[in-house]
């Protein structure tokens, strides 16, 4: 009897450890089940900062605003002339590159910008149709310069960029994006 | 010695004593990398499509505005809603003095605009006033890809 109960004491000295494995299982499974990795995608914009009422804010010359309107319908006006969201890209380019050649656009890029109103009832996919074009324009412009300085386009030369390093593409070409106070519409 | 024979009477076996720890090195990757609850979204947010778009890498700096048709009972839609956290607001200058205390608490923060894509502008304009009252000027169209150019 004595001998049995030592033999036994000996066996359960050790925690069996082999159930282990599978609670960390269950667990990682849970976990493997319940994780989303998924990055947020989207436009990024800076707002102005709340105007202060008595300063007025700086003036802009005419020429150097290209105006986007976009009604309820999804009509577009584009210098006040009918138009088309297909038609915006290269229009903003057009403006934005001009470089003072022609009266009509800007006369440097660092002046150009770039004026998006809406009615208050046009739908939001329609102005993300919209501020997606003029990007788009200002993004082939970069493409355009980063390919200049040997770089397959303007992500691998923002990329590349050290961290306090000046983006100089973008220093020449900023992108001014202004969005208007839209107006009350019909409705 | 003889602890040795005793041993190597032993049947061969794998051993499974650092299955564990590689389970739980695992377990721990996935538990830090995971954010649990999504907050429970009261509204409609059917994202537009872009092709211009950007990552956001940072998300501890993001915080979210959701806008959309309100969810109802029988997958019905009822009027746009504007829901912060887990809160639908109804007085949108609240807004000014949520986003003012969540920047305060981070100065980087990104405000992720997830509007439904058939939302009209009005309600966008709205809560862009009131961001910018609130101070919180770096903001994000929350955007998906869009597929079919591909």
């Amino acid at each position: 009897m004595g001998m049995l109960a030592k033999k036994k004491q000996r066996r359960e000295a050790e925690i069996p450890t082999s159930s282990m494995a599978d609670i960390a299982f269950l667990l990682l499974i849970f976990f493997l089940v319940t994780t989303t990795i998924d990055v947020d995608t989207g436009i990024g914009m800076t707002l102005p900062p709340e105007l202060d009422e008595e300063i007025e804010p700086p003036p802009v010359k005419e020429r150097n605003i290209l105006k986007i309107l976009i009604n309820e319908q999804g009509q577009v006006l584009l210098e006040d002339k009918p138009s088309s969201v297909a038609q915006i890209r290269q229009e903003v380019m057009t403006h934005v590159t001009n470089n003072g050649q022609d009266a009509r656009y800007a006369e440097t890029p660092r002046k150009a910008v770039v004026s998006i109103k809406t009615d208050r009832q046009t739908p939001y996919n329609l102005y993300i149709q919209t501020l997606d074009e003029v990007w788009m324009a200002y993004f082939e412009i970069w493409d355009t310069d980063a390919r200049a300085l040997g770089y397959p386009n303007y992500q691998e030369y923002r990329s590349d960029l050290a961290e306090d390093a000046e983006n100089e593409i973008r220093e020449k070409w900023p992108a001014q994006i202004s969005l208007a106070e839209p107006d009350p519409g019909a409705g | 010695m003889g602890h040795f024979t005793k041993k190597s009477k032993a049947k061969p076996e794998i051993s499974t004593a650092s299955l564990p720890d590689i389970i739980f090195m695992l377990l721990i990757f996935f538990m830090v990398t995971t954010v649990l609850r999504e907050q429970e979204v009261q509204v409609r947010t059917i994202l537009p499509q872009a092709e211009a778009l950007t990552k956001i890498e940072q998300k501890r700096y993001v915080s979210y505005i959701w806008m959309g048709p309100e969810k109802l009972r029988g997958n019905r839609f009822g009027e746009t809603k504007v829901q912060i956290d887990d809160a639908v607001i109804d007085d949108l200058t609240n807004i000014r003095t949520i986003m003012y205390r969540k920047l305060t608490g981070e100065p980087r923060l990104i405000v992720s605009l997830r509007v439904d894509e058939e939302s009209e502008m009005g309600i966008v304009t709205d809560v862009q006033q009131e961001l910018r009252k609130g101070g919180t000027l770096r903001i994000n169209y929350s955007s998906k890809r869009d597929i079919s150019n591909l």
